[in-house]
C-alpha cells in the first residue's frame, strides 16, 4: 500500500494574492492594458508618431481619416486646420497629459501624506489646524478653485498642474489621517513606542506602510481627475498654450471646424474619454483587490 | 441642537472670512488701482499722493479691514470693463445660471431616481447592466465633450435645437429675466441643461443603487414583505425614503460641482450667466469681477453646505455629538 503525501499549497505572497483578485476583474485588466499602451506611446512618442506634432502639411488641410474618401494613409486620423497630423498630436499629447497627471498626483500625494500623518499622529491643536485648512479647501468646488488659481498665477501648463495638485490635496490628507488614527490604537504601534521608536520612525516606518492601500486607490482615481481637469483647463484656454499638443486645447481649437471635419474634435475627445475610463476601471479593480473587505 | 447649529454657523463664518481674505489678496496682488484710475501720464509725486489718499500705503490688515467693511455693505468694487458695481453685474447674470442649474437638477432627479432604483431591484437585468455601464462611462466623459456632441447632432446635423444663447426671455415682476415661460427660451435651455445633467446623473445613479441595495437587505424591508405590502409601496415609499438621506447630503455637496460645471457649459453654449461672465472676466483680467464671483460662489456654497448639515442633523441626531463620525 502506497501512501500519497499531500502537500499543502504554498501560501501566496501578497503580490500574488493581489494579482489573483485583480485579474478576475476584466474591466480593470482592460484598463491596465490600455494605460500601458498609452504609457508606451508617451515614452516613445518621438519614434511612434509618424510626424512631428507641429509639422504643418500645407497641401493637406483638414484631411479626413485614412479609411474615408479623400483620406491619405500617411495621415491615419486625418489632419487639422493647419495640416498637422492628428495621430501624432494625440501621441505627443499623451506624454503631456500623463506627465501632468504624474506630477500633480505625486505632489499632492506627498503633501497629503505628510499633512495627514502629522494630523493623525499629533492630534490636538495641530490636527484641528490642518483639518480646518482642509475644510476650507473643500468649501470651494475643486474645478472652480483650480480655475481661480490659474487665473491668479497666469495660464500655463506648470500653473495648471500646480492648481490641480493643490485642489486634490484634501482627499489625501483626509484618507491618511483617518488611516493613521485607526492604526495608532493598534498594539504593534504601542509596542514600537514602548521599545523607544522615535515619532518619525513611528510615522513613516510603522504606520505609513499600513495606510498605503487606500492611498494607491485614491492616487489612481486622482490620475483620472487630473487628466479630466487638465483637459477642462486646456479647453478653457487656461492650460497648455496653443502650439503645444494637449488634448483639451486641441479640442477647443478645432471646435469651429466641427461642422466640416468631425474628426478634429472626435479623436482627442475619444482619447480623453478612454484614458480617464481606463484609470477609473483600474482604480475600481485596485480597490476590490487591495481591500477584499469592501467587496463583501 | 442649538449648540450644534451655533458651532456650524461659527465655522461657516470662519470659512467666509478666509474666502474674503483670499479674494482681497487677489485684488491686492493682481491690479494696480492707481494705474487703473490715472494711466501713465501722471508724475511720480501725484501718483504717490493718490496712493496715500486711497490708503494703499496702510498696513495690509487695515486695508483688509476696510475691504471687509465695504463688503458687508455690499460694495465689492467696480468692474473695470462694465464700469458698474460688480455685485450688480453678477446679480444681472444670476437668473440665467440659476435657471440652468435648476433645469439640470430636475433632469438629474427625473433620470437618476428611476434608473438607480431599477438597477437596485433587478441587478441581473440587461437594462440594469446597461445603466451601470452608462454610469461608469458617464463618470469618465468630460462635460465639454458631451456638450460639443449634443450641439453637433441636435443643432448642426439635425438642426432641431438652437446651439447658443438664451433666446427670448420674459420679465417676471420686473426683477427676473426668465426664459422658462416661453417656447423659445425652453428650447434654448434644453441642450445646456442636458449636458450638465449628463455629468451629474451617473454619480447619483451609482449612489442611489448602492444605498438602495443596502436598504433592501435590511430587516424592516423583510418584515414589510412578510406583512404582504405591495412591491411598489415597499420600493418607492419604504425603501426610497431611507435611500434619499445620503443622497441629499451628497446632493448638497454636488451643488458646488454644478456651479463649477456651469462655467464650462456656459462658455460652450454662450449662455449669458455668471460662469460665462467669470470666464470673460478672466480673459479681460477684470480683477474686481473675478474676486467678487469667487466670494459670491463661496457664499452660495457655504450656505448650502451649512443648511444641508443642519437638515441632516435634524434627521440623524447622532452627528450632533462632536467627534462622532
Amino acid at each position: 500500500m502506497t501512501t500519497e503525501t499531500l502537500q499543502a499549497p504554498a501560501p501566496r505572497t501578497p503580490l500574488q494574492e493581489f494579482w489573483h483578485y485583480f485579474k478576475g476583474n476584466k474591466g480593470a485588466v482592460t484598463g491596465l492594458v490600455f494605460i500601458l499602451i498609452v504609457c508606451f506611446m508617451a515614452l516613445f512618442a518621438d519614434i511612434v508618431a509618424p510626424h512631428s506634432p507641429s509639422d504643418q502639411a500645407r497641401d493637406a488641410l483638414l484631411l479626413p481619416p485614412a479609411w474615408m474618401d479623400g483620406g491619405n494613409w500617411a495621415y491615419f486620423l486625418g489632419t487639422d486646420d493647419v495640416g498637422r497630423d492628428i495621430l501624432s498630436r494625440i501621441i505627443h499629447g499623451a506624454r503631456l497629459s500623463l506627465s501632468v497627471g504624474l506630477v500633480a498626483v505625486t505632489a499632492s500625494l506627498m503633501m497629503g501624506i505628510l499633512m495627514g500623518l502629522v494630523a493623525g499622529y499629533c492630534k490636538g491643536v495641530v490636527d484641528t489646524i490642518i483639518m480646518r485648512i482642509v475644510d476650507i479647501m473643500l468649501a470651494m468646488p475643486s474645478l472652480l478653485l483650480a480655475i481661480a488659481i490659474v487665473a491668479i498665477l497666469g495660464p500655463s501648463i506648470v500653473n495648471a498642474a500646480l492648481a490641480i495638485s493643490i485642489v486634490s490635496l484634501p482627499h489625501y490628507v483626509r484618507l491618511t489621517r483617518a488611516a493613521t488614527m485607526a492604526e495608532m490604537s493598534r498594539d504593534y504601534v504601542t509596542s514600537s513606542r514602548v521599545i523607544g521608536a522615535s515619532p518619525l520612525r513611528l510615522m513613516f516606518v510603522c504606520i505609513l506602510p499600513n495606510c498605503v492601500a487606500p492611498l494607491i486607490v485614491q492616487a489612481t482615481l486622482g490620475f483620472s481627475t487630473a487628466i479630466l481637469d487638465m483637459a477642462a483647463l486646456g479647453f478653457l484656454g487656461l492650460g497648455a498654450q496653443p502650439p503645444t499638443p494637449e488634448w483639451g486645447s486641441m479640442l477647443a481649437d478645432a471646435l469651429q471646424f466641427v461642422q466640416r471635419a468631425w474628426w478634429v474634435v472626435t479623436f482627442p475627445g475619444l482619447m480623453i474619454l478612454l484614458t480617464v475610463l481606463a484609470f477609473n476601471l483600474m482604480g475600481d479593480g485596485l480597490r476590490d483587490a487591495l481591500d477584499p473587505k469592501l467587496k463583501q | 441642537m442649538l449648540s450644534f447649529i451655533g458651532r456650524r454657523l461659527l465655522q461657516a463664518m470662519f470659512v467666509l472670512l478666509i474666502i474674503s481674505f483670499v479674494s482681497f489678496m487677489i485684488q491686492d496682488k493682481m491690479g494696480d488701482p492707481v494705474r487703473q484710475m490715472v494711466g501713465q501720464s501722471v508724475t511720480l509725486e501725484q501718483r504717490e499722493a493718490l496712493q496715500q489718499e486711497l490708503g494703499l500705503n496702510d498696513p495690509m490688515l487695515i486695508q483688509y479691514g476696510r475691504f471687509l467693511g465695504r463688503a458687508i455693505q455690499g460694495d465689492l468694487g467696480t468692474s473695470y470693463y462694465y464700469k458698474e458695481p460688480t455685485i450688480d453685474v453678477i446679480a444681472s447674470r444670476l437668473p440665467a445660471t440659476l435657471e440652468l442649474s435648476f433645469a439640470a437638477l430636475v433632469l438629474v432627479i427625473l433620470l437618476a431616481i428611476p434608473l438607480g432604483v431599477f438597477a437596485a431591484i433587478h441587478p441581473k437585468n440587461l437594462l440594469s447592466r446597461a445603466v451601470l455601464l452608462f454610469s461608469t462611462l458617464g463618470l469618465s466623459v468630460p462635460i465639454f465633450i458631451v456638450a460639443v456632441f449634443l450641439m453637433y447632432f441636435f443643432a448642426i446635423e439635425w438642426g432641431i435645437l438652437p446651439s447658443f444663447g438664451r433666446g427670448e426671455t420674459t420679465s417676471v415682476f420686473g426683477l427676473w429675466q426668465s426664459g422658462l415661460f416661453n417656447r423659445d427660451g425652453l428650447r434654448h435651455l434644453l441642450l445646456p441643461s442636458l449636458s450638465l445633467a449628463f455629468v451629474l446623473t451617473p454619480i447619483f445613479i451609482r449612489l442611489i443603487r448602492a444605498e438602495m441595495t443596502d436598504v433592501l437587505q435590511s430587516d424592516y424591508i423583510r418584515y414589510a414583505w412578510a406583512k404582504g405590502i405591495s412591491a411598489p409601496r415597499i420600493y418607492f415609499i419604504h425603501a426610497l425614503k431611507n435611500t434619499m438621506l445620503p443622497v441629499i447630503t451628497v446632493g448638497g455637496i454636488q451643488l458646488g460641482t454644478l456651479v463649477a460645471y456651469t462655467i464650462l457649459t456656459e462658455s460652450i453654449f454662450q449662455w449669458p450667466g455668471m460662469g460665462l461672465l467669470f470666464m470673460d472676466a478672466v480673459t479681460r483680467v477684470d480683477v474686481p469681477l473675478i474676486s467678487t464671483y469667487l466670494i459670491f460662489v463661496g457664499v452660495i456654497f457655504v450656505v448650502t453646505n451649512t443648511l444641508v448639515d443642519v437638515v441632516y442633523s435634524l434627521v440623524n441626531p447622532r452627528v450632533r455629538i462632536p467627534g462622532y463620525s
